[in-house]
Parts: C-alpha cells; sequence; structure tokens
C-alpha cells in the first residue's frame, strides 16, 4: 500500500498459533475462491446439454471419471462447509456468538457437520444411484 | 497530501479520518448477505435436482429443465451465485493484489469471469427449456 506507515499497525500474523477458529475463516475464504471456479464446471456441463446428447455424455463421463469424483466430492465438501460458514456469519451478523465458547462451539460444528455431511451426501447418492 | 505520505506516522485510515464516507460502505457487505441467503436457499432446491440426473444420459436433463419450476431455480441460483462470487471475489482481490494497475486488471477479469458464468449457464438452462 503506497504511504503505508512502516512499523507494524496490529500483532504480526506470524507470532500467532494456530487456532481452530482462525482455520475456519481462512477455509471460509479457500472454500468461496474453490467454489468460484467449482461454478465454470456446473455452466460447462449445462453448455455441453444445451449442444449436443454427445457433448453432454462425453461431460458426464470426465466428470464420472475417478479423477472426476474426486473433484465432485471435493466440490460437495466446499459447498457444505462455505454454507454452514456462512450461516455461522449470519449468527454473527446478529451480534451473537463471539464469546470465546461461542466462538469455539461454532467452528467446531462448521468443520464437523460439514464433514459429516458431505459423508451423508455421498452415502445417498451412492444408494440412490449405486 | 504525497508529501506527508511516505514517512509519515500518521495511519492510513487516520489521514482520511474526517473526510466523508465514499458512500458505498456497505453495500457490498450488504449484498453478500443477501445474495447468501438466496445461495442457500437456491442451492438447497437446485443441489438435489441436479443430482438427479448427474450421470443420467441427455434425456434425463432435458425433460427435468422442461419443468418450468426447475427452469427458473437452476437460472435463479446461477445469476444469484454469480453476483455473490463477484463482489467476494472483489474483497479477496483487494487484499492481495496491492499494485495499482494488477488490481484494476484483476477486478475487470473478475467481472468478465462471474458474468460470462452466469451469463452462459442461463443461456443454456433457459435453451434446453425452450426445447432446443
Ligand atoms: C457456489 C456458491 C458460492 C460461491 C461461488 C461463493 C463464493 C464466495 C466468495 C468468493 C466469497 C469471498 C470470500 C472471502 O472474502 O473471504 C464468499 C463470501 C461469503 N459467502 Fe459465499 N459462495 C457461495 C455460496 C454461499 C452460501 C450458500 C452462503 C450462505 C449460507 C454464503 C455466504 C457467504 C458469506 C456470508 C460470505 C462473506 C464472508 C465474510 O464476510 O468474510 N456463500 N463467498
Amino acid at each position: 500500500m503506497p504511504g503505508a506507515a512502516e512499523r507494524p499497525l496490529s500483532p504480526h500474523l506470524q507470532i500467532y498459533r494456530p487456532m481452530l477458529t482462525m482455520m475456519m475463516s481462512i477455509v471460509h475464504r479457500v472454500t468461496g475462491v474453490a467454489l468460484y471456479f467449482g461454478t465454470a464446471l456446473l455452466a460447462l456441463w449445462l453448455v455441453a446439454g444445451a449442444t449436443s446428447p454427445e457433448a453432454f455424455d462425453l461431460v458426464n463421463g470426465i466428470y464420472g471419471s475417478w479423477i472426476g469424483l474426486i473433484v465432485m466430492i471435493g466440490y460437495s465438501w466446499a459447498l457444505l462447509h462455505h454454507a454452514i460458514g456462512g450461516i455461522r456469519h449470519f449468527v454473527w451478523d446478529t451480534g451473537a456468538g463471539f464469546g470465546p465458547e461461542w466462538r469455539e462451539l461454532l467452528a467446531r460444528l462448521t468443520i464437523g457437520g460439514s464433514i459429516s455431511l458431505t459423508v451423508l451426501l455421498w452415502i445417498v447418492i451412492w444408494l440412490v444411484k449405486g | 497530501m504525497s508529501s506527508s505520505s511516505g514517512s509519515s506516522m500518521r495511519t492510513p485510515r487516520r489521514r482520511v479520518a474526517g473526510l466523508g464516507s465514499a458512500r458505498s460502505g456497505t453495500g457490498h457487505f450488504w449484498l453478500q448477505r443477501v445474495t447468501g441467503i438466496s445461495n442457500l436457499l437456491l442451492i438447497l432446491i437446485c443441489v438435489p435436482l441436479v443430482i438427479s440426473v448427474a450421470g443420467e444420459g441427455h434425456g434425463a436433463l432435458v425433460e427435468l429443465l422442461r419443468n418450468p419450476f426447475a427452469a427458473v431455480a437452476l437460472s435463479l441460483a446461477l445469476f444469484s451465485i454469480a453476483m455473490h462470487m463477484r463482489i467476494g471475489m472483489q474483497v479477496v482481490i483487494e487484499d492481495y493484489v496491492h499494485s495499482e494497475g494488477m488490481k484494476v486488471l484483476a477486478l475487470i477479469a473478475n467481472s468478465f469471469f462471474t458474468i460470462a458464468v452466469g451469463g452462459v449457464g442461463v443461456f443454456a438452462v433457459l435453451k434446453i427449456s425452450f426445447g432446443g
């Protein structure tokens, strides 16, 4: 930043012991950016569907390959994590949930909820679509 | 102004204090919240729809999108997500890209990408829905 004072304006990030709440804040941003590019995959799938049955089969084949499925599982976890993290932000926006115990609990709920819901989602997908 | 900046002991915040607001301070914050809520609602509707046709043949997708409810939900979801992505990524760019030229380029690229992804996605949904 031009003209920024040459002295620390806030505590150095490097001297902080990594904390769960801090990780969740970073992960909310990382999942947001991942979803940003993931939306292009959804648009591509729809464009293939609007182009021809052959194009749609091609994209479906790529997304359904083992590497494609890993991306899909990652995408679904990112979406669930970011969505739960977003709800956590809405709680904070009301002014609630800033106390130490609450912050810690919300962080645990976000990571625990996103992982278990992702597992549940793929079990359901596997049961329904086999 | 510029003469006082380089070695100044004053913080950037102090230098702008009292100059008045830029008048758009809370706009993006609020829109991020509103589109977050609409994303949440629309994703809850659309994810099951998309999963129901994922990996099935082309006919399943066409049949789904012939249903106006599904086509509208998916179009609105793409629109809402594109808006949310655009202002969300703008914050990320402003946080990490500090050179003025690169920042402007990145912000333009962000607008192009998000509007293209949203627009192309909505067009594809409508094309299938209207039977083309
Ligand atoms: C595919 C869908 C989505 C995409 C592509 C997306 C993308 C993004 C991006 C890029 C950011 C900026 C990250 C940052 O500044 O750290 C963001 C922030 C945010 N997102 Fe999403 N998001 C999606 C879905 C959702 C949903 C479903 C919710 C609500 C439940 C939500 C709530 C939020 C909130 C509240 C913020 C602001 C966080 C803050 O102020 O630090 N997002 N999103």
